[in-house]
């Protein structure tokens, strides 16, 4: 076989159905391979950077590998950005980049870029094929360790030559990995201190996040038996949210610089904090020399690196969290365990206090849609039927975490770590693929989605029938925000002149196009977005100028968050939390 | 919660790599891109039948970052081991170099007997200049280039220190 036809059997061979690529001269040779069989499907994106956010919406919607194909130079280049996009959000992804003839390289020729140096920081790993009997090998390999321990994005440089020339192939059950081999089992010495620990607690919180998601759905599920079994109070993570269920009691909302009032003193004011699959991310825990004073902590990560980066914790356990997890519930099962009866009640007593705050409250007027509003809408019309939404970045992906509740695991893709305006509208390609007959929706900005707009043309051209929600305030509305709270609302650069007009745009791509301006017209909006068997882009005039809260500035700890715009200007940002971003 | 120590402290890392394309540049790259720092660094082959290479970091920081350090080098997909030999019992460091001194008659002759006492050999000579050889701790080739100044010193290389356990036990 040929490389090229060599790439082609092992993509099958990793029971890949879905490619997302851009041809280009570096990888005619894999084209024509993929010309020569119907097996793998391709989608042609209109960008490098679209074809990697559709393969993450694709695997982060169904914890399978998502596959891109680029030509070399600057269909890698442009690849770049949905790459690191995965690495910080730990998307399984892998992409591969033609690169010019082996006798080439070096030589700065045409479309020639050293793509395995620019993407070795943003790649969990890469590889330059430089014999044409390694390429099945890397292949597999390169899946594994994409899956494997924390997933991420795992490139493959493919010469043209190697393309066509002939090797041996080898299937995946042949190749081991000789270095890399995650642990996986907790250590069980720590996990029955970490079980001691919850059971003694008098004011636990579980603190849950994307790794529960990238475990998989069992791993949600025993996050859930825990909470019943401890009555323990649950908050997600942005990147765990419907991995604990939005409408459960004991769900006390998202935490972080955006989250709830209760989900953030409660991480405040808890005495022991289970942190399970998150990171203690900068937008987590706010100041650090604050953060939550009073706890014991637990870490359950997979990633050996995630612990004790930012927070000493006092219990790590490196392992998978469906495994820990389950070897909690056992544990606790095994010793007739309960949680500390009174104490909880206490807890929730307080937590429920906090609640009463009622922190995302917000005022629907009769002229001006509240963007709150308009998810709110969004949500209660789409809730009863297999939903999946994605956003971009800014603060209708706030709002969006906010206001839609998530049941299950997979449901829910944003952009996290890397925050990449643009990601929504192609991350929904990928997951309407994945899932023709459900629901996707991109609640998304006006300026977000003019970053990757142009992806509109590939949901026309495969008719899929993907909703674009726009949450249009005319600003860069989380910049506007911060430019309020600490640069004396000077609105630099943040207004989003000359927009387009969205209905006739969508219909310059043959997609539909809706608009709403008033609040009575929300409801009639969604319908008929819900009704229209094609991709729809939605654009709703919302008040231009609200903001996203409650708020944690930057700098600050927990338990001093900002509740709403009448709490703002009492408060000062230091220097130091304004250098912070 | 009893407060982190928060001096920075010298460690000596021992890490075992498949011996890859690209395998150094990952680790250099791992170390400026998060901003650790490199005191000295060296690597070559040391089992060829198996592909690795043994890469010896002399890095400083607070046990916290001590830690990340290693955790993040051992995420990198082809390293085998990563050890730090500083905390893990008894090591020995050594660093090798070759030293350059040009000059005639007494500075000349003092350069061979300073040689002498620190038992460096000569390795090239001709009528104006040795190179010396010169293996031991840094301090003492420090010490050694430092009196090879007013003698004449004109070019030094070093090759970083490489370390091992002491004991019978292998990485």
């Amino acid at each position: 076989m040929t490389g090229a036809e060599m790439i082609i059997r092992a993509l099958l061979d990793q029971g890949v159905d879905v490619v997302f690529g851009y041809p280009g001269g570096a990888v005619l040779p894999i084209y024509d391979a993929i010309f020569g069989q119907n097996k793998l499907r391709h989608i042609l994106v209109r960008h490098e950077q679209g074809a990697v956010h559709a393969a993450e919406g694709y695997a982060r919607s169904t914890g399978k590998v998502g596959v891109v194909l680029v030509t070399s130079g600057p269909g890698a280049t442009n690849a770049v950005t949905g790459l690191t996009d995965a690495l910080m959000d730990s998307i399984p992804i892998v992409c591969i980049t033609g690169q010019v003839a082996t006798h080439l390289i070096g030589n700065d020729a045409f479309q020639e870029a050293d793509t395995t140096g620019i993407t070795r920081p943003c790649t969990k790993h890469n590889y330059l094929i430089k014999r044409a009997d390694d390429v099945a090998r890397v292949v597999h390999e390169a899946f594994y360790v994409s899956r494997s321990g924390r997933p991420g994005p795992v490139v493959i440089d493919m010469p043209k030559d190697i393309q066509m020339a002939k090797g041996k192939y080898v299937g995946p059950e042949k190749v081991v990995h000789r270095t890399y081999q995650p642990r996986v089992k907790g250590d069980s010495a720590a996990i029955e201190r970490a079980v001691k620990l919850i059971a003694d607690a008098k004011k636990p919180v579980f603190y849950a996040g994307g790794g529960v998601i990238n475990s998989g759905p069992a791993a949600s599920k025993r996050l859930i038996e825990l909470a019943r079994l401890t009555g323990v109070p649950v908050t997600n993570t942005l990147m765990g949210l419907g991995g604990f269920p939005g409408s459960d009691p004991q769900f006390i909302g998202m935490l972080g610089m955006h989250g709830t009032y209760e989900a953030n003193l409660a991480m405040h004011d808890c005495d022991v904090m289970v942190c399970i699959g998150a990171r203690f991310d900068d937008r987590i825990t706010g100041r650090l020399d604050a953060f939550s004073p009073k706890s014991k902590k637990i870490h359950i990560d997979i990633d050996p690196s995630s612990i004790n980066k930012n927070v000493s914790v006092d219990v790590p356990i490196v392992g998978d969290v469906g495994s820990v997890l389950e070897d909690m519930i056992a544990i606790w099962k095994r010793d007739g365990l309960s949680a500390d009866k009174n104490a909880l009640k206490a807890w929730w007593k307080k937590i429920d206090e906090w609640r009463g705050r009622d922190c995302l409250r917000y005022e629907q007027t009769d002229s001006t849609i509240k963007p709150q509003y308009a998810i709110e809408r969004l949500y209660a019309m789409t809730k009863d039927r297999e939903t999946f939404i994605t956003t971009e970045v800014g603060q209708h992906q706030m709002w969006a975490a906010q206001f839609y509740k998530f049941e299950s695991p997979n449901h829910w893709m944003t952009s996290g770590g890397l925050g990449t305006m643009g990601y929504g509208m192609p991350a929904a390609i990928g997951v309407q693929l994945a899932h023709p007959d459900a629901l996707v929706v991109d609640i998304a900005g006006e300026a977000s989605i003019l970053m990757c707009i142009q992806e509109l043309s590939t949901a026309v051209q495969y008719s899929l029938p993907i909703k674009i929600f726009i949450l249009n305030n005319e600003y860069m509305g989380m910049v506007r925000q911060w430019q309020e709270l600490l640069h004396g609302g000077r609105y630099s650069e943040s207004y989003s002149a000359a927009l387009p007009d969205f209905v006739k745009l969508a219909e310059a791509f043959h997609a539909k196009g809706l608009r709403a301006s008033r609040p009575e017209d929300v409801d009639g909006l969604i319908e008929e977005m819900l009704n229209t068997d094609g991709p729809v882009v939605a654009d709703i005039m919302v008040d231009p100028t609200e903001n996203c809260f409650p708020m944690i500035p930057s700098g600050s700890a927990h338990n001093e968050m900002i509740l709403g715009a009448a709490d703002v200007n009492r408060r000062e940002v230091s220097d130091a939390g304004k250098a912070l971003v | 919660m009893p407060q982190p120590e928060k001096r920075a402290r010298r460690h000596t890392i021992a890490v075992l790599v498949d011996n890859e394309a690209g395998v150094l540049a990952r680790v250099i790259g791992l170390f400026s891109g998060r901003g650790y720092n490199i005191e000295s660094l060296t690597v070559a082959e040391t089992d060829p039948s198996n592909y690795r290479s043994r890469i010896t970091i002399v890095t400083s920081g607070t046990p916290m970052v001590i830690e990340q350090i290693k955790a993040q080098l051992g995420r990198l997909v082809p390293v085998h081991k990563v050890r730090d030999l500083t905390t893990e019992g008894a090591l020995v460091e050594r660093e090798l170099a070759l030293i350059k001194v040009a000059g005639k008659g007494e500075p000349r002759v003092e350069s061979l007997r300073i040689a002498d006492i620190f038992r460096a050999r000569v390795v090239d000579s001709t009528n104006d200049s040795f190179v010396f050889e010169l293996t031991g701790s840094s301090e003492k080739l420090n010490a050694f280039v430092e009196l090879m100044k007013p003698l004449g010193l004109v070019d030094v290389s070093r090759t970083g220190i490489v370390a091992i356990s002491r004991g019978a036990d292998a990485l």
